[in-house]
């Protein structure tokens, strides 16, 4: 059973650690460094929950393991607001759309979508939806019905709420 | 804490990673995107000695043009490659094949190679390397070999890899400039495996069908060529094509079982259906019906 020593940059702090081979991401930002914010749901890669962002690529931090980041910048849910409290875009759409009610599965769908976001910037408005809606295949949500994040996407993609969805909202 | 202990290694290059592989006799688990071995690990259905972390070898990421075809180095990322333009331009089945390929953030992770190398049945990526007449490129310390796809897979997660082997990479025979494509997938949501699906090519000379290629996934303990299906369209002019009897000949050619997810029977209703309604897509061929 080997150990690593490893460095990692987290949410802009850099962090010096020895970690077992056998830790996953997820369970050394959460139990090594105190990031509580990003979740472990299933441990196999299924239910999105525990979804950060390494080196600007969303990943599954149930499936690295930690010695596997060593060097990396990350990004967690508790890194995607500015240092001034405002919320990230996408915070703020699932916020204002009602896309969260227990919050367990919402820091993975929250980083997911930054991710999207990222990468589809220069992208026309249907083609940033499709690929948030796409992304969202990724996540599994027990509460909202994925309705409030479905409202929180198109949102995110420029659209102005229909007259009846604005209602519903309210 | 999920996994049983493990000693994990980073070799920085394929001589190293077959070395210690060779060493560990049959102890190790080689680790690429780690998409399917993690949960395997945290599962405690995989309990290896040694993980040899292939991240580290630059040498087997990336796509490149070489004699006569595409080669796909065994560590690209699926991300990757479903973003690059060559493949894109000569091998859109397989850019098709990787959209379906799990989901946004395990395709960040996950490699070509990896799932070549796992031989999921219903993957994907399998079925489109025995469709598309690609050959598995396969180094240990006694040396390189090239196995045609259609010989690699024997079985559920089953390869002819011997636990000192490691893939580097998959190289894809060229198709003819302006060959159809042929893909579908049934699955019950996206990024699923499919219930039943189908992944191939054609390629049209003077109005007829002067090579094809294509596979099943999902439809037996591999992916398993329509051999005779292939057979029965090669030669035929377009407009003498028997849709319905090419797609029955291609389901004989399936073995698909009953599981928790779909019936053997299910398989096959569903396999004639998106067979028949492809290949009448793909060739804009009216039923005669
Ligand atoms: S905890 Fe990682 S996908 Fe569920
Ligand atoms: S808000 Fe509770 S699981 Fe999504």
């Amino acid at each position: 059973m080997s150990e690593h020593g490893i460095e990692v940059t987290v949410n802009g702090h850099r962090h010096a650690a020895r970690v077992e081979a056998r830790t996953s991401l997820g369970e050394f930002l959460r139990e090594g460094l105190g990031y509580t914010g990003t979740h472990l749901g299933c441990e196999h890669g299924v239910c999105g929950a525990c979804t950060v962002m390494v080196d600007g690529a969303a990943v599954r931090s149930c499936l690295m393991l930690a010695v596997q980041v060593d060097g990396a910048q990350i990004t967690t849910i508790e890194g995607l607001a500015e240092a001034d409290g405002t919320l990230h875009p996408v915070q703020q759409a699932l916020r204002d759309n009602f896309g969260l009610q227990c919050g367990f599965c919402t820091p993975g769908i929250a980083i997911s979508l930054a991710c999207v976001m990222q990468e589809e910037a220069g992208a026309g408005e249907g083609a940033r939806e499709n690929a948030l809606v796409r992304a969202m295949s990724g996540h599994i949500c027990r509460c909202t019905g994925y309705q409030g994040i479905r409202r929180a996407i198109r949102q995110l993609s420029g659209h102005q709420p229909a007259a009846d969805e604005a209602e519903a909202v309210a | 804490m999920k996994p049983a202990p493990f000693d994990y290694v980073r070799p920085a290059s394929v001589a190293e990673a077959c070395r210690i592989l060779a060493e560990a006799g049959g102890g190790a688990t080689v680790i690429a995107g780690g998409q399917t071995l993690v949960p395997l690990l945290n599962l405690r259905m995989s309990q290896p000695f040694v993980v040899v972390d292939i991240n580290g070898i630059d040498g087997l990421r990336g796509i490149s043009r070489v004699e006569g075809g595409t080669r796909i180095g065994a560590g690209t990322r699926q991300a990757d490659a479903l973003a690059d333009d060559t493949l894109a331009r000569h091998l859109p089945v397989v850019v098709a094949a990787l959209g379906h390929v799990g989901h946004y953030q395990t395709r960040t992770r996950g490699t070509v190679g990896g799932s070549i190398a796992l031989g999921e049945p219903a993957a994907e990526m399998p079925a489109a390397a025995v469709a598309l007449g690609a050959l598995i490129e396969i180094a240990s310390v006694r040396g390189t070999r090239q196995v045609p796809a259609r010989e690699f897979y024997v079985g559920p997660y089953m390869t002819v890899l011997e636990p000192d082997e490691l893939v580097t990479g998959i190289l894809y025979p060229d198709w003819p400039e302006g060959h159809f494509m042929l893909f579908r997938e049934v699955a019950r949501r996206p990024g699923d495996f499919a219930l039943v699906g189908l992944v191939g090519a054609l390629a049209v000379e003077r109005g007829a069908v002067s090579r094809a290629g294509i596979a099943w996934f999902g439809m037996g303990p591999t992916p398993i060529a329509a051999n005779q299906a292939e057979d029965a369209l090669v030669g035929t002019a377009l407009a003498g094509i028997d849709v319905e009897r090419v797609a029955r000949l291609a389901v004989a050619d399936a073995a698909p079982f009953d599981d928790h997810h779909a019936s053997a029977e299910y398989r096959r209703t569903v396999g004639l259906r998106i067979f028949a309604r492809t290949l009448r897509e793909t060739l804009d061929i009216r039923s005669a019906a």
